[in-house]
């Protein structure tokens, strides 16, 4: 009997409290920007696309939905296609750790539903943002040894000119 | 034998090892860099540092390098000492100052060497903070991409490229931190094994240009045991695909075959699988014009076909044991051509049949490596069978070795070995028309007309066995040369006696066998062999057929309904004219191939064939070793595996109960059964039920990336991934993987912590061994139960040769890239093949007007003082597609006809 006017009573308590949902869509809930929502591409501060295809966040994606080919331009290496199926992403973020160029990043959006299935897939065009995202001034080729236009041997950040081989001094 | 004791654990060893060999035999994870099991030890990346103690009581032990140091009875090391970790951390570390930050762009990451080394010493960060050296790079062709900023100076790339396989244009230039490993300026890599810088190059400062246009990572392809179609050799390779495609073809380790290395043209010919110039459609030329077709339409025309008169076969040097077994069950024995014109038909029998009766040894590359005089007679085996040629450049190493084994030098140091064996060098002994890419490890050249090479090989066995036939109205220079090679070989413990039918002549071989025969009677254990010209050839001679010339005569007296042509381009074999008057007089023409050849517009139905790379089959090596290839690609489309089409005939005109095959495993037993010659090819390799510790071998690697994503552009549902036809391999990462599984099964190479091909040593016996689960082939041909007297020796000599007023004998040249067939139609081989000229001795002119087969040629000319008078050379089946054997042309310059 104690039991049953006690529900009621905390029951009717509940009428003066502060409303714990929200009347989304209309109003949304803040999510910080390390939210693992959304996966998008982003570009290095020159503009040009930070992903190099390394395939290393379709290694580390542990339901295997990121798939990509190596393309070359100018000593570039950027992905000919890079797909995302949505439909299997479980939002780990295991992608974002593992990308040395900090290329791929996932974002606070998670409005992605779709009545088709197959609109889950997005190809680079559905992926490339045209910022920097997270981190403004990365760009993966001042920090390593390949020439690129604009970028020649021994520009890189702690590098030295290349070596001369025809000089005679050790 | 010995026994050492590493970290306290007593393992034996054998004898003449250095520590590092005892160490990784023993499955001790050890990091090296400049150690490589062919190019032995040089000491100079000092990574395997070990400790070693004087004994039981020593407590403080000294630093050594295991590659340098042997493996002595008792001797006492330790690799988990703290001080020997320290020190080779700290030398990774320092070869890791100027490394640069890349490997998310390298070609190699993900199996690289220096990856798997770095990891396994432990680094992890970078504590210095200066600036990097850094280097410009150099074009290097086509096959290699050069990137020097990535190099820690091993030396490996010189040690091959220069000291194993002769290369001249690679060197290492500067000193101490400025290394640079490059050409004296950028241009192409010369050498013809330059692919293998790729393999030996421990780190990315070499890597796979064509790989690169369409690069995966290693983990992420699907790879699968082949066999190289390239040339005869039969070097085993591993194939990968990804998405359909064939990216690329590296070594597969056989330790009687190829063991570590390929040339060129076997690890870039791939590229026909991908080309444009692929069949993938089912075609029937309807009123002049191919239209696609169901498969169905096309077996059953095929019947309607086969009553209007007799069917021929004509099979291929080229195509599997199966496609020319089930045409030979289609058609019937008599019905049945080796697609070899004469004089390659007549030749390849003739060779098949030599190799059977010779008392001698047919060697393996592996033999030949360890022979000790070497008689290259009438072939330039580095053209024809490039692998061979390496092997027989290794044969001249032989008395250094020896040499340093008097001064009991062991036989892995490297340096040393060579720096005392500069002046013991054994005998090569090249007898050609023209200087070969051999000459400059050979002490004795001779240049000659096909005719009197055979004269020479005749007299030198004679000179061998006074039982031999004598050679009448030798040159006075000529029987001094003949008595050279007599002698040196006769002073040999193993020589080694190499033909073959690149000069279209049959003395030459017969003199060969004859030389081979002749040590044999002196009690020498001498080795024979011979180069055959296709991969299939020695298959395709042992299990024999008509030649297209009979077939011709065949066609021409009416006795010809439907020809059937399996994976054989006749427009290589017979002159246009004769294609031209065979087509014309057989009433319908099949055609089943993987590529375009000349022959696609005349053919009625056109079924497309599954190349190598997407079925499974056996082929017969040069020396009579049948090898097993698998699919490692899914056959798009209606494409089947050529034999496959050939039951499917053999079913719609109701021969279905002889030839009711399933799978690869009912036409290997069937072949069995039938032809005793190949009763063995089942052992080439396990069947297709074969499973490794109760599960398939996996074909994909356990971390293949993108399964669920890789066609969700064509449809989102997951499908799941068909069985491979043919084949013992899982499709999938699902399966089993093991070190121990059989060599012909391997679809890529892997161990724990060994990402990289040098994983290898995991899964040999022994290093430089035999593979742990075995199967390297299996030889059909073996001379133990052949009968010689001296009633064999060939007497068929040769006149001498004799040149003619306007004529010149035009002699087929063998390339290295451009001569063979299916790699002619990879780009890659197609960008590094030079164009086609005529090669000529003296002051000439220089473009000639040959007349071949009635048509005027106009053709510019190459000086080449090496080719006698006379004589000139024009590569095969470059711009004169029939060309393959030596003719006689009349010569007009181009400005006489002006």
């Amino acid at each position: 009997m104690i039991g049953i006017i006690r529900t009621l009573w905390l029951t009717f308590l509940h009428l003066f409290h502060k409303n714990d949902t929200v009347p989304y869509p209309e109003t949304k809930p803040y999510l910080s920007p390390r939210y693992r929502g959304r996966i998008i591409l982003s570009r290095d501060p020159n503009g040009e696309e930070r992903c190099v295809a390394c395939n290393l966040c379709a290694a580390a994606c542990p339901v295997d939905c990121i798939s990509l080919q190596k393309g070359e331009k100018d000593g570039r290496w950027y992905p000919e296609f890079f797909q995302i199926n949505f439909s299997r992403c479980i939002f780990c973020g295991f992608c974002e750790e593992a990308c040395p160029t900090y290329a791929i990043q996932l974002t606070p959006d998670f409005e992605m539903s779709e009545y088709v299935r197959q609109n889950l897939v997005y190809e680079k065009q559905d992926l490339l943002i045209s910022g920097t995202g997270k981190y403004p001034d990365y760009s993966f080729y001042n920090v390593s040894g390949l020439a690129i236009p604009g970028k020649d041997k021994g520009e890189a950040e702690r590098e030295a000119a290349p070596i001369d081989i025809h000089a005679l001094l050790p | 034998m010995a026994t050492i004791h590493i970290d306290g654990e007593p393992h034996e060893t054998r004898d003449g090892e250095n520590l590092l060999q005892a160490v990784l035999e023993a499955g001790v994870d050890l990091p090296y860099f400049c150690w490589h099991p062919e190019l032995g030890s040089v000491g100079a990346c000092r990574q395997c540092a070990v400790k070693q103690f004087n004994g039981p009581d020593d407590k403080r032990g000294r630093i050594v390098m295991a590659c340098m140091t042997p493996a002595t009875e008792g001797a006492i090391i330790s690799v988990s000492d703290p001080e020997a970790k320290e020190f080779r951390g700290e030398v990774v570390e320092w070869l890791m100052t100027n490394h640069p930050h890349d490997c998310p762009v390298c070609e190699e990451g993900g199996e690289c060497h220096l990856q798997d080394m770095t990891v396994m010493t432990g680094h992890r960060a970078r504590r210095y903070r200066f600036e990097k050296r850094t280097h410009r790079n150099q074009d290097l062709g086509p096959f290699v991409k050069h990137e020097m900023n990535r190099c820690i100076s091993c030396y490996r790339c010189v040690r091959f490229y220069r000291d194993y396989a002769g290369g001249q244009d690679l060197a290492a230039f500067a000193s101490h931190n400025n290394m640079y490993f490059g050409r004296a300026e950028s241009g192409t890599l010369e050498s013809p094994f330059a692919g293998n810088l790729i393999e030996v190059c421990p780190t990315g400062v070499f890597t796979d240009k064509q790989f690169s246009k369409t690069y995966s990572r290693k983990w992420d392809m699907r790879g699968a045991p082949s066999v190289c179609a390239h040339c005869s050799v039969g070097c085993n390779t591993i194939v990968n695909e990804r998405a359909g495609t064939v990216r690329r073809t590296i070594n597969r380790y056989n330790d009687e075959v190829n063991r570590y290395f390929l040339c060129d043209r076997g690890r870039y010919g791939h590229g026909y699988a991908n080309a444009d110039t692929r069949i993938r459609v089912v075609g029937q030329l309807i009123d002049g014009v191919h239209h696609q077709v169901p498969s169905q339409a096309a077996i059953s025309h095929f019947a309607t076909f086969a009553e209007d008169g007799p069917v021929i076969g004509i099979g291929s040097a080229r195509a599997s044991l199966e496609t020319n077994y089930a045409l030979r069950s289609l058609v019937g024995a008599a019905q049945f051509s080796t697609g070899l014109a004469e004089p390659a038909h007549g030749l390849t029998l003739l060779a098949a049949d030599i190799l059977r009766t010779t008392p001698a040894h047919t060697p393996s590359l592996h033999d030949v490596e360890q022979c000790d005089a070497v008689f290259m007679l009438g072939e330039d085996a580095l053209s024809t069978a490039p692998r061979l040629g390496l092997s027989m450049r290794q044969a001249t190493r032989h008395a250094s070795f020896l040499n340093a084994d008097r001064n009991r030098i062991p036989r892995w140091m490297d340096a040393s070995v060579r720096m005392m064996g500069q002046d013991f060098i054994s005998p090569l002994m090249i007898a050609t028309p023209a200087a070969t890419g051999l000459d400059d490890c050979a002490v004795l050249t001779q240049h000659a007309a096909p005719d009197d090479l055979a004269r020479l090989g005749f007299a030198v066995a004679h000179l061998i066995d006074e039982a031999a036939p004598a050679v009448p109205g030798l040159t006075e220079a000529e029987s001094t040369v003949a008595g050279r090679i007599a002698e040196a070989l006769l002073a040999a413990d193993k020589p080694l006696v190499v033909s073959g039918t690149q000069l279209g002549s049959a003395a030459l071989m017969q003199a060969a066998a004859s030389i081979a025969a002749a040590l044999m009677v002196r009690g020498k254990p001498a080795a024979l062999s011979l180069v055959l010209p296709d991969a299939n050839s020695m298959g395709v001679a042992l299990m024999g057929g008509l030649s297209l010339d009979a077939v011709c005569d065949m066609a021409r007296d009416g006795k010809v309904g439907t020809l059937i042509v399996a994976e054989a381009d006749l427009t290589r074999q017979l002159a246009p004219e004769r294609v031209e008057a065979l087509l014309g007089q057989v009433r319908h023409f099949v055609l089943i191939d993987h590529s375009e050849s000349p022959l696609i517009e005349r053919a009625e139905l056109v079924l497309p064939a599954a190349p190598i790379t997407h079925s499974g089959g056996t082929m017969v090596n040069m020396e009579g070793r049948a090898q097993r290839f698998l699919p490692v690609a899914f056959p798009e489309g209606p494409v089947e595996v050529s034999w496959r089409w050939l039951r499917d005939f053999a079913e719609s005109i109701g021969q279905d109960d002889r030839m009711a095959w399933q799978t690869l495993d009912d036409v290997v037993a069937a072949i069995a059964r039938e032809l005793t010659v190949f009763a063995r090819i089942g052992e080439a390799a396990p069947s297709e039920q074969y499973m490794l510790e109760s599960g398939h071998i996996r074909s994909q690697t356990a971390r293949v990336s993108g399964r669920t994503a890789i066609r969700s552009h064509i449809s989102v549902r997951d499908q799941p991934v068909p069985p491979m036809p043919d084949s013992p391999l899982s499709p999938t990462m699902e399966g089993t993987y093991s070190t121990s599984m059989p060599g012909a099964l391997v679809p890529y190479y892997h161990a724990p912590g060994w990402n990289s091909e040098q994983s290898l040593n995991r899964f040999q016996q022994e290093i430089g061994g035999p593979m742990r689960g075995g199967y390297p082939g299996v030889r059909l041909v073996d001379a133990a139960e052949a009968v010689w007297s001296s009633a064999h020796y060939s007497t068929d000599l040769p006149e001498t040769f004799a040149p003619r007023d306007g004529s010149i004998l035009l002699l087929p040249e063998s390339r290295i890239f451009g001569s063979e067939e299916l790699s002619a139609l990879a780009p890659a081989i197609a960008e590094r093949a030079e164009p086609a000229v005529v090669r000529m001795a003296g002051d000439g002119p220089s473009e000639v007007t040959l007349t071949l087969d009635g048509i005027r040629h106009r053709l510019p000319v190459l000086r080449d003082d090496s080719l006698p008078p006379g004589l000139a050379f024009y590569p095969a089946h470059m711009t004169l597609r029939a060309f393959a054997a030596p003719v006689w042309v009349s010569l007009e310059t181009a400005e006489a006809l002006a």
